[in-house]
């Protein structure tokens, strides 16, 4: 048993809307271990039938990528052959 | 339906709405005063359920007698003795971990019950009805369940307070497994299972549950009971003036 008072951790919450869909980040909770964070996901997240699975994961184990490096990570605005614009998508694909 | 099957399934409606209603209105006194956010939506989420509970099983009933033509007379406008809940769930909510135990002991013993209405129920409307709650209460059972281990074997204060908890409940648990006259009759009529023959999975799975969180369930004994009959705790009356505020003062006002 642990002598002293542990704080609880920061917890991201993803909800997959349904079949097919990705899980998508819709906030964060606090909790003791993994079996509370899901309970407490549920419980502040999945009130009014938002999907059907939830994920949640440690926010401390979460890489994230310096905002200040934006300029390197994200230099695509004169690449415009990378973005598919010269493609109609058929009305029938739905999500993509 | 003969007379005699009306009045023994209207007492078994109140039997289970009163103590769903009780046990809501404790629960929501929580709303606003939770440990944590996360916990303030969660009781009061489960509170809601309580009372959805009681407002189905009110509204059912209701359709059985003419003396009443709406659920909010149940819920709002009787008299102390005419309530039928347990002794349990009219107790004060004390610590959070109190709370979490009583809630604990009570959907655990719900689940078990629900689960039976929905198999061997003759009443058709209560057996639809089980289907939903035992989700319900199931999730209420898991819920609990997982503070009860996590305080339990928490820090030395939590586990503490957990002990506290469990001493405090003891005296009001053998009330929910006590088989009187119409627990006997309305077993026979197959509308609701026997109190004690949820004991047998209920003490499985709460001693399961206890000693993850390194609390011990005692000698379940019949201690105190009474509120089946109507004869509640003194802190009842209390209960009952804060519940019935709105009605009282503003006969017959609706949300």
């Amino acid at each position: 048993m642990a002598e002293e008072k542990k704080d609880t951790d920061l917890w991201e919450v993803f909800i997959q809307p349904k079949n097919g869909l990705s899980h998508r980040h819709c906030g964060s909770i606090h909790a003791s271990d993994r079996n509370m964070a899901i309970l407490a996901a549920r419980n502040v997240y999945a009130r009014r039938g938002e999907g059907q699975s939830i994920w949640v994961v440690k926010s401390k184990d979460i890489v994230s990528s310096d905002p200040n490096e934006k300029a390197e990570n994200f230099s695509a605005d004169d690449k415009i052959y990378r973005h598919p614009t010269f493609y109609d998508v058929p009305d029938d694909v739905g999500h993509m | 339906m003969k007379k005699d099957m009306v009045d023994m399934v209207f007492e078994g409606l109140l039997r289970i709405g009163d103590d769903n209603l009780i046990l809501g209105h404790r629960t929501s006194e929580w709303c606003g005063h939770a440990p944590t956010l996360e916990e303030d939506l969660a009781l009061p989420n489960i509170a809601l359920d309580l009372i959805g509970h009681a407002q189905a099983l009110y509204s059912i009933a209701i359709q059985l007698k003419s003396d009443y033509n709406h659920e909010d007379q149940l819920a709002f406008l009787r008299l102390e003795h005419q309530y039928k809940n347990l002794l349990l769930v009219e107790q004060e909510n004390g610590h959070f971990g109190n709370t979490i135990l009583r809630l604990f002991y009570f959907s655990t013993y719900m689940k078990y019950f629900w689960e039976q209405v929905s198999i061997n129920c003759f009443f058709k409307k209560l057996k639809e009805f089980a289907e939903k709650a035992f989700l319900e209460t199931s999730y209420h059972s898991k819920y609990s369940s997982q503070w009860v281990i996590t305080l339990g074997d928490g820090t030395e204060e939590s586990n503490k307070k957990m002990l506290e908890a469990v001493s405090n409940m003891e005296p009001f648990i053998g009330e929910l497994f006590d088989n009187d006259e119409f627990a006997d009759i309305s077993f026979k009529n197959k509308f609701l299972p026997k109190p004690s023959s949820i004991f047998k999975n209920w003490e499985k799975e709460v001693k399961n549950v206890l000693k993850k969180g390194k609390l011990n369930l005692p000698e379940i004994l019949l201690k105190k009971n009474g509120g089946r009959k109507g004869e509640h705790s003194e802190i009842f009356g209390f209960l009952l003036s804060d519940l019935q505020y709105m009605q009282r003062a503003f006969p017959n006002s609706k949300w």
